[in-house]
């Protein structure tokens, strides 16, 4: 019988890789958290980097298979990694190398790019290269009136609810309405969040 | 392969009593339509009437007063969309009320119809529950004083096994006038049911959930009380619900119900001990655990726990690897981005309700069965925990 998911999958659930087990000896250069147990995710990645170049990577989540899956999977592929390299790996990337995970488990399930992100900001600011700290791209939701996902956030936060009080706030969709799809999934996530 | 099967997840769905299953064996037989009026028909009708009046007789109800239907869903929707049924002409159960009762931890058969309903225009109040599941009567009190048609209240709740006073609540229902109705598809076997001493006017119940097949159901309606037809277009079931007789899952369900005015008092204390066994083996073995329900007043079989720092899907997956089947409150079981509404009903929070397993036992439960759980439980947790970032990570100066 075919199981939930990918046998890779499977596989870094059922043994995970690099797990943070001893957090007082692991001596982290640095250590990003991201997530939120109320959603049901969370991560933490602690790395070592040596000239640039990540050495080891080890990780704690708190969530379902498919985030631990990740997790593990990530930590696989940063060792050895320039930072640089490191620092634009995608939650698309990290799905490819599972064998591919079910649709609406990739958005909320693959942060381990997020973590590993934070963590090297962290590397970075603690070694004073802060000016190597970037900030993340938004990506244009709504191509008429050029709105992106974090105006989407933006508005949320300041109490945007519906998709009305969204258009209100943004004009998202005012145009062609073609995002609007894209759009209500995008509000239920950040509603979800800061709702 | 797992050294063992254990199946712990009957409030979702039960196996075929070995006694339904040979009745239902025999039944493929009787094909005849049961509204033909030769002697197959009439062979297929004489099953069907059997089968209603040993389900009257379990409930304490007349045989008229029941209802064959696809299942509790299906009785479910058929109730409450009696309050405004859409006919011009037929306004019998509001009688110029509109008002819907209804609590915040129904099954999605209730509370998704009752949601359609406020669409249409229907107001609806959802009661809170208090940390154990009870009604809050404060607020029923409160939303019974603006007269509405109908209440409808499950009689004992799915996830965390919490049964509720139906007596009193269906009482206080009748003295403002409303009609009450009870999803008691996880009571029916399980509880001592008897509608009129209850002074309930509707019950829904399907089979699947005592050993039954799937996709068939009651839907008991007190003589008297208002009815509008859900599924038009034939005469069966006296005109209340249309489409060929079930024969085949109708004999099931009765089978089925029979067996259980047999066995249920010795059943459900056998179930409820080995319920009490796990309960307190979990307690013993695991720390940072939290029960959810009601102390006493639960579902004989029913166990709702919530591990501190570990995602429930995440232990469900584990347990299936060694062949533990349960479910979890957790929203990634879920589809939606919601863990259960019904934990989060009680106020244990997003954490716990994430972190949910629900253990429900049955009648091929055994002690063998909790024990190896118990012995595989444990485990699981810990595993899970040294990789949680939310369980003790004292160089982040958290912990659990």
């Amino acid at each position: 019988m075919e199981w939930l998911y990918s046998d890779i999958v499977k596989d870094h659930f059922m043994n995970p890789r690099n797990v943070l087990e001893d957090e007082t000896s692991f001596q982290a250069d640095g250590l990003g958290t991201v997530g939120n147990i109320k959603c049901g995710d969370q991560m933490l990645v602690a790395i070592k980097v040596k000239d640039g170049v990540i050495t080891d990577c080890k990780w704690k989540t708190y969530g379902c298979a498919s985030a631990i899956a990740s997790t593990s999977m990530l930590s696989e592929v940063v060792k050895g990694m320039k930072l640089e390299e490191a620092y634009h790996i995608t939650p698309e990337e990290i799905n490819r190398r599972l064998g591919g995970l079910p649709e609406h488990k990739i958005h909320c399930s693959v942060l381990g790019d997020k973590a590993l992100r934070a963590a090297i900001d962290d590397y970075y600011r603690k070694t004073g290269q802060e000016d190597k700290i970037q900030k993340e791209k938004a990506i244009i939701v709504c191509q008429c009136m050029n709105v992106t996902d974090k105006d989407i956030e933006r508005a949320v936060k300041e109490g945007a609810r519906t998709y009305l009080d969204l258009q209100n706030k943004t004009k998202i969709g005012t145009v062609c309405g073609q995002c609007k799809e894209q759009t209500l999934k995008l509000l239920e996530e950040y509603v979800h969040l800061y709702g | 392969m797992p050294e063992r099967i254990v199946y712990m997840d009957y409030n979702a769905t039960t196996p075929l009593h070995p006694e339904v299953k040979k009745a239902l064996v025999e039944g493929f037989d009787i094909f005849g339509n049961a509204s033909s009026m030769h002697t197959l028909g009439r062979k297929a009708h004489e099953e069907i009437e059997k089968a209603r009046k040993v389900v009257a007789d379990f409930l304490g109800a007349y045989p008229e007063e029941i209802v064959f239907t696809g299942g509790g869903s299906e009785s479910n929707n058929t109730v409450l969309q009696m309050i405004d049924c859409g006919s011009a002409t037929c306004r019998c159960m509001s009688k110029g009320r509109l008002g819907l009762v209804t609590t915040q931890i129904e099954h999605p058969s209730v509370l998704n119809v009752a949601q359609y309903m406020e669409n249409k225009g229907i107001s609806v109040a959802y009661l809170p529950v208090d940390p154990t599941g009870k009604v809050d009567m404060e607020a029923y009190k409160k939303a019974l004083a603006k007269s509405p048609a109908l209440v409808s209240i499950m009689m004992a709740n799915n996830e965390i096994g919490t049964i509720q006073d139906i007596r009193t609540l269906a009482r206080m229902a009748k003295e403002k006038g409303a009609l009450f109705h009870t999803d008691a598809v996880q009571a029916v076997g399980k509880l001592p049911i008897s509608v009129h001493e209850l002074g309930i006017d509707y019950l829904s119940f399907s089979a699947h959930k005592l050993y039954g097949p799937k996709g068939v159901g009651i839907l008991y309606v007190r003589k008297g009380a208002p009815y509008c037809t859900f599924i038009h277009g034939g005469h069966q079931e006296e005109g209340r619900r249309a489409g060929t007789y079930n024969t085949l899952g109708i004999i099931g369900l009765g089978k089925a119900i029979e067996i259980a005015s047999k066995e249920m008092d010795e059943e459900v204390a056998r179930v409820r001990a080995l319920r009490d066994t796990l309960k307190k083996g979990i307690q013993d073995r695991i720390p940072d655990i939290h029960i959810n329900g009601h102390p006493t007043d639960t579902l004989p079989g029913t166990l709702n726990v919530s591990f501190q720092g570990v995602e429930g899907e995440s232990i469900l997956l584990y347990l299936d690897m060694e062949g533990i089947e349960v479910s979890t409150g957790s929203a990634c079981a879920s589809g939606s981005l919601e863990p259960s509404h019904v934990l989060l009903a009680t106020g244990v929070g997003p954490e716990l309700a994430h972190g949910s397993i629900r253990f429900s036992l049955g009648r091929e439960n055994t002690i063998e069965d909790v024990n190896y759980v118990l012995e595989k439980l444990p485990s699981i947790i810990q595993r899970l925990r040294k990789m949680s970032s939310a369980y003790s990570v004292p160089s982040l100066g958290r912990s659990a």
